[in-house]
């Protein structure tokens, strides 16, 4: 099993990888090609010609940027996995992210990229209130997070653009991902996954985000949720009645590894625990 | 690239996976390909020091790499610490998952030198085998872990445990 002929590049740096990409009617990025090969083995995607970013130096860095930590377009799940300066929230999202070799050769950049509907990490970035930056042969544009997920494996980017770097704002506060895997645990796509973000201050919760993962056609804001907690004490009961809204507003959809019903139940089981777990963080 | 300590040249179709260069160019066998979907993980090799599934990397991708396969870990007529782990602690049945088995455990512990029961488990999440149940798997890899530190690996259970007719 392998996929269609294609052409294939590989250049040295971004403006280049830009403009390979405007070349072609049909081009894609791949960055570890976790997500990207399968496809095109599966002949689900075609594309004439493939970028390979994967030998651009300086790409794979973690940077703190003062206001906000930068994650380079190469930057390996593993990596993201094992780095103190990210957030728990994509910390715990990019361990639970594939398998060991996987996390070894996919990106966190190339996972938000994809936007697959069950993937761990969106959910995070879309928590965080990250900033995505889009590289194109034109330039550089910033697309906030609760903008780019658009539909399935549907983001804001261009045909034209990658996405050169995830910025996670330095908000303070504290994180935190659960999921149900499809494999039990924490293991495979979610079934159901979410990542919650909390601020407080004198004694009371001031701002929180909870984005939803495998329940739905795109990584989706719970913003009942939101609503519910921010002015509360973020105790347990709290969490709990903030938790119920989860679904509020989100398109549910069943799929192979539940219904409807089950899938909102999980929602809000996976709200609770990362609510909870991100207040003790904070 | 570089394959087990040989420097090899080729020029190859963008679409070559990593995995039909290995075997059908090379000759490199040892490497299996099973569920070709990311899924099963019989395709394991090293690729720069980390565990990579090579049906689902591009050879064009590994261009410079530092590739190490199972036909890679035995040393001068001596079995890696790992092989000998799956060989004394019967870790395989029909053995088709054990070449990608053995690249995993040999990643984990270059990451790990000292892994519990649980660290193995998740470990190797990555490849599959439908024979064994992953008990002896379990037990050879803990059997390289203690080789590997310089200590008496633990006796085999069949050598421990009474039966009772």
């Amino acid at each position: 099993m392998f996929p269609r002929s294609f052409e294939y590049v590989a250049p040295a740096d971004l403006a280049e990888a830009a403009e390979a990409l405007a070349s072609a009617e049909f081009a894609k990025v791949m960055s570890g090609g976790m997500s990207l090969i399968p496809m095109m083995k599966l002949r689900l995607l075609s594309p004439d010609l493939v970028v390979d970013i994967g030998k651009i130096r300086g790409l794979d860095q973690i940077e703190d940027r003062g206001d906000a930590i930068a994650i380079g377009a190469l930057v390996r799940h593993a990596q993201t996995a094992a780095s103190d300066a990210v957030p728990a929230a994509l910390r715990t999202a990019a361990a639970w992210t594939g398998d060991t070799q996987v996390r070894n050769r996919g990106t966190t950049v190339g996972s938000v990229a994809h936007a697959d509907i069950a993937a761990d990490q969106p959910a995070a970035v879309l928590a965080l209130g990250a900033t995505m930056v889009a590289r194109s042969a034109s330039g550089t544009r910033e697309i906030p997070a609760d903008e780019f997920f658009v539909d399935a494996l549907t983001t804001a980017l261009e045909p034209g653009e990658i996405l050169a770097e995830i910025r996670i704002p330095k908000a303070g506060g504290g994180s935190a991902y659960e999921k149900l895997g499809r494999r039990g645990g924490h293991t495979d796509y979610a079934v159901a996954g979410a990542a919650a973000w909390v601020q407080r201050s004198n004694g009371s919760i001031s701002d929180c985000r909870v984005a939803l993962t495998g329940v739905g056609t795109k990584p989706t804001l719970a913003e009942g949720v939101a609503e519910a907690l921010i002015g509360t004490d973020g105790s347990a009961s709290a969490v709990e009645a903030a938790a119920a809204r989860a679904t509020e507003g989100v398109t549910l959809l069943e799929d192979l590894y539940g219904s409807e019903e089950y899938k909102a139940h999980l929602a809000k089981v996976m709200t609770a625990r990362a609510l909870t777990q991100a207040i003790a963080n904070a | 690239m570089n394959v087990n300590g040989r420097a090899v040249t080729a020029d190859v179709e963008p679409r070559t996976l990593l995995v039909h260069f290995l075997r059908d160019d090379l000759g490199l066998t040892g490497t299996h390909i099973g569920c070709e979907t990311s899924y099963c993980g019989a395709c394991t090799v090293i690729v720069d020091g980390r565990t990579a599934k090579s049906c689902t990397m591009l050879a064009v991708q590994a261009d410079g790499a530092e590739i190490t396969t199972i036909e890679g870990l035995a040393a001068d007529g001596e079995l890696h610490p790992v092989q000998e782990g799956f060989w004394e602690r019967h870790g395989l049945q029909c053995g088709y998952c054990t070449p990608g088995m053995i690249m995993s455990a040999v990643g984990l512990l270059s990451e790990n030198p000292d892994p519990s029961e649980d660290e193995i488990r998740h470990g190797i999440e990555g490849n599959i085998c439908r024979c064994t149940g992953y008990h002896n798997i379990v037990r050879a890899i803990e059997y390289a872990a203690a080789k590997m530190r310089g200590e008496e690996p633990a006796p085999a259970e069949w050598e421990t445990q009474e039966v009772t007719a």
